[in-house]
Formats: C-alpha cells, structure tokens, sequence
C-alpha cells in the first residue's frame, strides 16, 4: 500500500515536471520558476507580479496545450495496450487499425454539417465514426480469415484506413469553404494549436476515466495472455470484457482525434517500450505506458513547436518520424523470435 | 458420483454437425479418456463440456447445475482447462503464467496473498517445473510449455481437470512424462488422447466416431479388435507384456 502511494507520487511529481518544462520551452522560453507562479496566481490567488502576457501565454495558451498533450498521450498508449492485448496482435494501435481514420471522418462530417456545437457533439461523431470503423475491420478481418491472425487484421485495418481517409477527403472536397478544408486538413494531421480549457476539461477526464477503467480489468487483461479461451477458462467473460474495453478504447481514441486530430503511432510506440522495462503484467503495464504516453506527446509537441523557428510542425508528424521506425523495429524483431 | 455431466449434447456450425446427442457422466476422482479418430469430435466435446462454447443442443450439468447458469469465475473455480497448443508472443515470466491460474480466486477485495504464492509454487512443483519459475516462456520446450500450462490449470485449484491431447507434438521422453504428472494428479480428469496404448491407462474410455458417443467403459471393455476395426479402421490385436503382463496393442494396417 506505502510502496503504490510512493510510486503514485512519484508518478505526479514526474508528470507535472514534464507539463512544467512543456510549458516553460517554447520560442519565448518562459523561466520554470515563472511558470510556478502564474500557476500559483491562478490557482491559489498568490499574488505575484507578473508580465500579463507571460502570464496569458502560460496560462491560456502553454499550459492546457501541455495539459491536452499529456491526457492525449496517455490516452492513446492505453488504447494502445488494450488493444493489443485483447487482439493478441502486438501491432494493433488505435491509428493503424483505422479506429482514427473513422474517429476523423465522424468529426469532419459533425464539423461540416454543422451538426449540434463544441467539442462534445464533435467527439461524438469521432465515437460513432470510431466504432463504426473498429466494426468493419474487425468484419472484414473476419471475412477473410481468422481476425486473430497477426496480418489479416493490420490489412484490414490498412483497408478501413483508406476508405475512411477517403470519406473524409470526399466530405471536405465536396463541402468545405478552402478556408475550412485548411484548417481541417492542418487538424487531421495532428495539431495541438488552439486548444484551450474546454478541451482540457474534456480531454483529461476521459483520459483517467479510460485509465481506471482498464486498470480495473487488468487481471482480465492479464488473462488473455494465451488467447480468448484460455481467458474465459480462467473465468473472464470475455465478450463482456472486450466489449467494454474496446469500446472504451473507441471513446478515448475518438475523443482525443476529435480535440488533436489523428496522432498515430503513440499506442504502438509506447506500450511497447513500457513492456520491454516492466513485462507484460497490466497492473504496471497500464500506468507506466499512460505516463510514457504522455511525457512522449509533450516532448513532440515541445520539438513541433521548437524544431523550425517561427513555424510549427503539425505533431503528428513528429510521433510519425519517431514511430515509423519503431514500427519497423517489432516487424524485424518478430522475425527473429521466430 | 457424477461431478459433471451431460445429455443430448450437439453441437453446429453453418450446418455441419460436429457433435450428435452426446450423453456421458463422468465421475468423481476417475480419469475419463475421450479417444476417437481426427475430426470426431474429441476437441469439440471438451470445450462445450467447459463452457467454452455454447451447445446447439442439450445441455452440461457441473455438480448438479446448468452450465450456462452459472459465472464464467464460478466455473473456473471448479474446472480447469488445458489447451491443445495455446501459445503467446508476450515475454511472459513462467512464474506469471501460471500465477494467471489464480485469476478466478482474485478480486478487488481478495488481492494476491502469501497463499497465492504458495499454491503457485507447488502447481509448479507438482509438475516438477520449480526450476522453470524465472524463464521466459519463448525460451521453453514444447514439454516445458505443456508443463506450465498444467501446473496453471492446477494453480486453478479445480475439482475437475480437462485436458485437450496434452502430450500432442512431444517426443516420446515427454509424452510419457506428461501422461505421468497428469495421471498422479488428486482430481477428476477428463483427457482427450492420440495415443490409444496411453489410453489403455484411463479408468474409463468414451469412443466418439464422428461426433457420436458410439462406447464409454473400461478401455480393455471398450477398445475391442472389432471397435478399432469399426471406428478406426485398423485390425488390431492385443499382446501381453513378459515384463508386466500390461496388455498392449498392436495394429495392422
């Protein structure tokens, strides 16, 4: 009990280092001690005399980018270790299962349709794209062999993704203003400019929200190590269980898309890692990749802003360059497990 | 006593019936072997007398009660199951593998305890794989691996064990050493076997012929020339060990 509370602290404390140098790096670098106390200001009425433009651009503009970028890392790694858990596929990801390209088409449509307002009706047609998509690659996995075959439902995934990279294409073509499409295509690749509390209050909720959840499950997840019938002879019930989760993971990886786009790769990435330090037991499995996630999509989200001066690189990018060769690494190294 | 049974059993799949009104009860502390040709339906009886399918027809008694009404965890608290090949990719410590055994005793107010470890420790002695406990799974035998499995099923601590072909794809060495952990196991069995001269070591055999029960008793009962002429189209005849007077078959194709 002592040992978990030390390490849940020492976990915050990790946390919100990260979130500080986040916000403290930048092309106007804000000294950390700066940055505590615009958030003691804010928080506990301090009182410290402060440039209220560094006070506004930490505050308003660093801060909750920080905050939605770590909720967004986090959340994705989750995703991440869920699925591939569940699927028994060491390359499922939220993004290369094509659960993103649905997420996006959801939100576009809700954006250019102009259905209900704000975040919340956006990530509810991120949800409902989401699990759409998740449904027909899965479907398709099946139709065409087993969905537990390692290939056959990246291919599938790969399939859905074009399709709904397609839809989306479709949508903005046909219905939006090249002012519109600018933005949306800026924001499908990833962007973590303009977002401010709203989506903070969204973001982060459903991030731990997520979190607990799993770790709640984390023997069910334990116990699919040997596959489905191995986890319900070990008494899961399994369809409950994957139900639950993925659709778990469909709302995380919907919402995030509906606030920062389609991150790829961070759920791949990092679960990874996460499982080379600590093994493959999901009660510290779980909380180790949400915080690798997150201090991963700070420090991308820090280089997006900081690599070229005066502009900045959409993050998914970044988590691309970095992913993509991973990606790579676990295909050869499955190889030579063989 | 039966401790598990079942009537009527059949089972479907897009109109191909793998299993026809099977009935059979297995009883308390007996090793019940299930032979039968390829495709007869040995694997497929196993998992719906687990629970791990849903039968078309019939039904599954566990101590007296309907299978499909009880919990996934309180059936697991009763039986376990040992696959045919179950197999991960997951670098996997053998001691957390067979720790998963302890899944249906665990909850958010029954944390892992001391005892846990202990009935770890001695599912893993019982299958004399103590020396196993650190290794990763990928760096194991196929013997090694079947061993694990077992002692997590054990870990399970069932009144009932199910074992599908356990000793398939084992050398000889293995094969035998496998059939000898399973047969000083303390708890009913039910064993789906290749190898019918290792099935003449089973208190009771159930013959399947495709997805029929065709006999169920005594193996030397039961596995007559006449039925291995019948159901697995071999001539055979049994001759008698010097060195045991055991009975052992040899076939003629």
């Amino acid at each position: 009990m002592i040992r978990s509370l030390v390490r849940l602290s020492l976990v915050g404390a990790i946390l919100v280092a990260a979130v500080i140098a986040g916000v403290a790096i930048g092309e106007t670098p804000i000294e950390p001690g700066v940055v505590l106390q615009v958030l003691a200001n804010k928080l506990w009425a301090a009182g410290h005399v402060l440039d209220p433009i560094d006070e506004g651009i930490v505050w308003n503009y660093r801060l909750t980018r920080a905050l939605v970028a770590a909720a967004c890392g986090a959340g994705l790694a989750t995703c991440g270790v869920i699925l591939q858990s569940l699927l028994r596929n060491p390359l499922a990801d939220p993004y290369l299962l094509g659960i993103s390209a649905g997420a996006s088409t959801g939100a576009v449509m809700v954006a250019l349709l102009g259905v209900g307002a704000g975040v919340l009706s956006l990530s509810a047609g991120a949800f409902v794209g989401a699990v759409t998509a998740f449904v027909l690659v899965i479907l398709l996995a099946r139709v065409s062999g087993s969905a537990s075959g390692t290939g056959q439902i990246i291919l599938a995934g790969i399939a859905g993704s074009q399709l709904f990279n397609a839809l989306t294409a479709f949508l903005i073509t046909r219905s939006a203003s090249s002012e519109q499409a600018r933005g949306i295509m800026f924001w499908l690749l990833g962007n973590l400019g303009g977002v401010r509390w709203p989506s903070v209050w969204l973001a982060v909720p459903v991030a731990l929200a997520g979190l607990i959840v799993c770790l709640w499950h984390r023997r069910a997840l334990d116990a699919f190590t040997f596959g489905a019938d191995s986890a319900a002879s070990l008494g899961i019930p399994v369809r409950q269980v994957q139900i639950l989760l993925i659709g778990c993971a469909a709302l995380v990886t919907a919402v995030m898309v509906s606030i920062v786009g389609s991150i790829g790769f961070v759920g791949l990435v990092i679960p990874h890692a996460a499982r080379l330090l600590l093994g493959t037991g999901h009660a510290r499995l779980l909380p180790a990749s949400a915080l690798g996630g997150a201090l991963f999509l700070i420090a991308a989200d820090v280089l997006s802003r900081t690599l070229i001066k005066g502009q900045v690189i959409p993050v998914g990018v970044i988590t691309a360059l970095v992913g993509a060769p991973v990606f790579a690494l676990i295909l050869i190294s499955r190889r030579n497990a063989r | 006593m039966s401790v598990l049974s079942c009537s009527n059993l059949t089972f479907r799949v897009r109109g191909a019936e793998l299993l026809s009104g099977v009935a059979l009860e297995v009883l308390q502390g007996e090793t019940l072997g299930i032979v039968g040709p390829n495709g007869a339906g040995k694997s497929t009886l196993l998992k719906l007398l687990a629970g791990l399918r849903e039968p078309s027809a019939g039904e599954v008694l566990l101590e007296g009660r309907r299978l499909g009404q009880m919990t996934r965890r309180t059936i697991a608290q009763k039986l376990a199951v040992v696959e045919q090949q179950a197999d991960t990719d997951d670098g996997i410590r053998v001691f957390d593998a067979v720790a998963l055994g302890r899944t249906p005793w665990l909850s958010a107010l029954e944390p892992w305890s001391r005892s846990d470890d202990e009935i770890v420790q001695q599912a893993l002695s019982d299958v004399d794989a103590v020396h196993l406990r650190s290794r990763i799974w990928r760096s194991l035998s196929g013997g090694e691996r079947q061993r694990v499995h077992i002692a997590r099923a054990l870990a399970q601590r069932p009144q009932i064990l199910v074992l599908d072909e356990p000793a398939n794809h084992l050398d000889i060495q293995h094969q035998l050493a496998i059939l000898k952990v399973v047969q000083a196991l303390p708890v009913t069995t039910l064993i789906a076997l290749h190898d019918l001269n290792q099935a003449l070591k089973c208190d009771r055999l159930a013959i399947l012929e495709r997805g029929r029960l065709v006999d169920l008793g005594k193996p030397l009962d039961v596995l007559t020339p006449q039925r291995l002429q019948d159901t697995f189209g071999v001539r055979a005849h049994y001759l008698t060990d010097p060195f045991d007077g055991a009975q052992v078959l040899r076939f003629h194709s």
